[in-house]
């Protein structure tokens, strides 16, 4: 009788905990809202005039097509891939899962750049196939161009979250499909699908706030969006106000893309009513579908990562050759690390009350929560480094300009990836098993870490991998709140294709890749999908 | 050749979950790394070092690649510790903004005069001393002493080489490239910031509606439109478009790169007018910083022979002081056409961004 009265009171006290400890993270990703309303309130009345220009309109439209299509386009790259590595009998799976996963690192500009040089219509392509009469390719500018290279760079998203999904679903629903007739194709539509919504819904919604936070791809594309247009403004305007005006209707349409997300997650639970631990899902042998399976995964692989990566090695080889003398990169790779490392582990830690309290408790302040932490996604970098600035410099003086502030910019931009990858795996775990091991006599944070934090790993590990990657190719956040004279890899990238000199750039680019891909093979070949 | 040692002290993050609780806390830790750079130093400067050279913390819109090396030479000769913060120059100067009275910069170095305006606007430059202001021309500096040009860059038409010969194919100014022959073959960079300054001089020169029919003639051609100045070097190069109008010294990097084989090629517009406009990068001290006196060395250095050498020989700019010799490719300063115009004046660069905006130029 004691130890549960003692219990119930060590759970309310956890609770209290989480609360709070959410509802502090909540305050600190709501600073670049606040910031925008201060810089807002100054704006002069010409930037009206510009936002409610029919041309606005227009970019508001197009960058809502854009957003939509390479959703959908990305989910339809992440989805078989998905599958194929954590269900199928796919030769050198982790092989797959690895490489895939890795173009999420590739910068959206240099991506562009590269698929100029490569499809563009003068490209390497086109000189390829000159001699064959090929004329012209097809048009690469415009809305090709960026929906392109976009998709093949955040299709990862969709992946990981989905990946996240498939390890953790109950593996008895599609044999009760197998078992009553149903074929392999028919479960996965009517069973495995359904059951893929919450972390499909998760990755879509960080696809969807990428493409609208987008400046590299769609500037290089010549495909305007809205994004583009606050950027004039600072760029050409040197107007903060206006851009703050124009970054307030970024998070509006990030808000609208989030209730899209809540639609599409569906209300349902997504646990099993009794099982604990996973059992071995069913492997499904591919048989003859290998080959094509191979195939559609080599040519997403060689389109998304080799394609880059063999003009970078290209531009290295002939910076070589001229013997132009490159920078030691190996702080700058030291540096890398260190912030990205640092920045995963920070932001899991924040996203696990977020997460929980999303999934776990039913209020409105609960959901209220898990929707702010999400406000900040959709702006540009710069918009989230100005707000830093303004409350580092003027509030937080001590620790301006170190990477304590750099960390919590990347909180505020990164949190999301880090929650929505959790939520989902929080999702497939029944309430009943913790409550089953209360019952035991167990207090809630001995339930916590031996049983919801081990089944939840899918995601937490997913999770961990997407901040990781995506922090090791942030520039803005980087450059702005990064301590004096900090260079990261990403910046040393910048550095020098901004000044045209790419033999120096390839360098740092392909260690970027390279090193990305050390902590992406770590939590692959961790994983249970024997 | 001289070896230095420079020590990086790295802050390491300790997270920690306490008890259950997902509190965070942070411990400092200081890891000592040491790297070794070589320095070039130039026998020519003559600056003592002092007994504690004390630091300085440099603002750059110039990215590193250009501008580490000058200010590794600073470091080396003067012992003074330089940290640098990099950044696009808007940005640069939207940080300052933000800071304002508390930012920690002492000098703000921005690539173009509109950066600079924008933070003399907001009043944040002290004023350079007369002695400093009297080496570069008038013309490349700020009316009221906010801040002086530290080297030049002209705007040209870059071309490809396999489809234009410069003595006969191009016309004399920039007017000529709204004729129909041109059509599909033109490429331009409307949001970046030399771009707009040339139309701000446009505006000046040809007035509002001469400019604006310009800008219609140039989109009627079909103008291929580019995020900046490199990728359409590149692609005036691949073929992709036979004129681009661009600043001069990404050309002699991508040949530097790619060698002499390169297919593009810089031509000075003959007829003179904006088309063969000079503009600076610039550097001002901002009022509030804490070493002032070092401050002072720096922008003193920059406009020292030997920077002004470093700018000319290795990144194909413009020197602005005298006796200093440039790029051999490059068409003497004195012969380009004078544009008696203020490029920092925000209202005067507003006025161009309102009229790309209502051609459309900036869709």
């Amino acid at each position: 009788m004691n130890t549960i009265i003692q219990n119930t009171r060590k759970i309310s006290i956890f609770k209290w905990l989480i609360w709070f400890a959410g509802a502090l993270i909540a305050l600190t990703l709501l600073l670049p809202a606040f910031y925008l309303l201060i810089r807002a309130l100054d704006a002069g009345n010409s930037i009206w005039g510009i936002l409610f220009s029919a041309r606005t309109m227009r970019v508001l439209l197009r960058t809502i097509y854009l957003a939509t299509s390479v959703t959908l386009g990305s989910a339809l790259l992440a989805v078989p891939i998905a599958w194929l590595t954590v269900r199928s009998d796919l030769p050198m799976r982790r092989f797959w899962a690895i490489l895939t996963t890795l173009p999420l690192v590739v910068p959206s500009y240099v991506g562009a750049y590269l698929f100029i040089s490569v499809l563009g219509p003068k490209g390497m392509l086109q000189k390829w196939l000159s001699p064959l009469g090929v004329e012209e390719l097809p048009k690469l500018y415009g809305f090709s161009g960026a929906f392109l290279v976009l998709t093949l760079l955040s299709y990862p998203y969709i992946l990981t979250t989905t990946r996240a999904s498939l390890m953790r679903m109950n593996p008895a629903l599609e044999e009760a499909s197998r078992n009553l007739g149903y074929g392999a194709w028919s479960t996965f539509f009517r069973v495995t699908l359904p059951q893929l919504r919450p972390g499909l819904a998760a990755g879509g919604l960080l696809v969807a706030l990428y493409v609208l936070r987008d400046f590299g791809a769609v500037s290089f594309m010549r495909y305007s969006t809205f994004t583009r247009v606050l950027y004039i403004q600072y760029q050409s305007s040197f107007d903060r106000t206006g851009a703050a005006i124009l970054a307030l209707v970024l998070i509006l349409l990030s808000l609208l893309v989030l209730l899209i997300e809540i639609k599409t997650r569906g209300r349902a639970n997504y646990y099993g009513g009794h099982v604990g631990a996973v059992g071995n899902p069913i492997q499904i042998k591919l048989g003859y579908w290998r080959w094509p399976s191979l195939l559609f995964c080599s040519t997403v692989v060689l389109l998304s990562l080799l394609l880059p990566a063999g003009i970078l090695c290209f531009w290295l080889l002939r910076g070589m050759r001229i013997e132009m003398a490159f920078p030691s990169l190996w702080l700058s790779a030291y540096n890398s690390l260190i912030s990205s490392g640092l920045a995963s582990i920070f932001i899991l830690l924040a996203a696990i009350p977020v997460a929980w309290l999303s999934v776990r408790e039913t209020g409105r302040i609960a959901t209220f929560l898990e929707r702010v932490s999400y406000s900040a996604f959709a702006l540009p970098g710069m918009v989230v480094a100005l707000a830093m600035v303004f409350f580092g410099a003027n509030y937080a003086k001590p620790i301006y300009q170190t990477l304590y502030l750099l960390l919590f910019g990347y909180l505020i931009m990164f949190l999301p990836q880090a929650v929505g990858a959790l939520r989902t795996s929080f999702l497939q775990i029944s309430p009943s098993i913790e409550q089953a091991a209360r019952t035991l006599g167990h207090g809630p944070l001995k339930v916590f870490s031996s049983i919801t934090i081990p089944i939840a790993w899918p995601g937490i590990s997913a999770g961990i991998g997407l901040v990781f990657l995506t922090v090791m190719k942030e520039l803005p956040i980087t450059l702005i709140l990064g301590p004096l004279g900090f260079s990261t890899l990403a910046t040393s990238v910048w550095s020098a294709v901004e000044e045209a000199m790419f033999g120096a750039a390839a360098a740092p680019a392909l260690l970027l890749i390279l090193l990305s891909s050390v902590p992406m093979g770590v939590i692959v070949l961790r994983e249970r999908i024997e | 050749m001289n070896n230095k040692k420079v020590k990086f002290s790295r802050i390491l993050l300790s997270l920690i979950i306490a008890s259950g609780l997902l509190l965070v806390s942070c411990q400092p830790e200081v890891v000592e790394v040491e790297v070794e750079k070589e320095v070039v130093v130039e026998k020519e400067v003559e600056v003592v070092k002092e007994a504690d050279p004390g630091s300085l913390v440099v603002y750059s819109g110039r990215s590193e690649s250009l501008v580490q090396p000058i200010i590794d030479q600073f470091a080396a000769v003067t012992g003074i510790e330089v940290e640098v913060k990099y950044g696009k120059t808007a940005e640069m100067a939207a940080v300052l903004m933000e800071e304002g009275k508390n930012s920690p910069a002492d000098v703000f170095w921005a690539q173009d005069p509109g950066g600079a305006g924008a933070v003399a606007e907001a009043g944040m430059f002290a004023e350079l001393p007369a002695d400093t202001l009297a080496k570069v021309d008038s013309g490349f500096q700020s009316k009221n002493g906010d801040w002086v040009g530290v080297s030049g860059r002209a705007r040209v038409v870059v071309y490809n080489t396999a489809t234009i010969d410069p003595a006969t194919d191009l016309p004399d100014d920039l007017w000529g490239f709204v004729e129909p022959e041109w059509k599909g073959r033109l490429g331009w960079a409307p949001t970046n910031g030399s771009f707009q300054a040339m139309v701000t001089a446009l505006r000046s020169e040809w007035g509002e509606e001469k400019t604006k029919e310009w800008l219609q003639g140039i989109m009627a051609n079909d103008v291929g439109v580019y995020p900046k100045n490199t990728p359409q070097v590149a692609a005036a190069a691949a073929g992709e478009i036979d004129i681009g109008f661009v600043n001069h010294y990404y050309l002699h990097r991508f040949i530097a790169a790619e060698g002499e084989s390169f297919a593009a090629r810089n031509h000075f517009l003959t007829g003179g007018g904006p088309g063969s406009l000079v503009m600076v990068a610039t550097i001002g001290r901002i009022s509030t910083g804490a070493n002032e006196a070092n401050a002072m060395k720096f922008v003193e250095f920059l406009l020292s022979p030997v920077a002004q050498q470093y700018f000319a020989g290795q990144t194909y700019e413009y020197p602005l002081v005298e006796g200093v010799k440039i790029h051999r490719e490059l068409t003497p300063i004195a012969e380009l056409p004078k544009i008696d115009i203020d490029l920092s004046d925000l209202v005067d660069l507003q006025g161009t961004v309102d009229l790309l905006t209502e051609v459309g130029a900036l869709e």
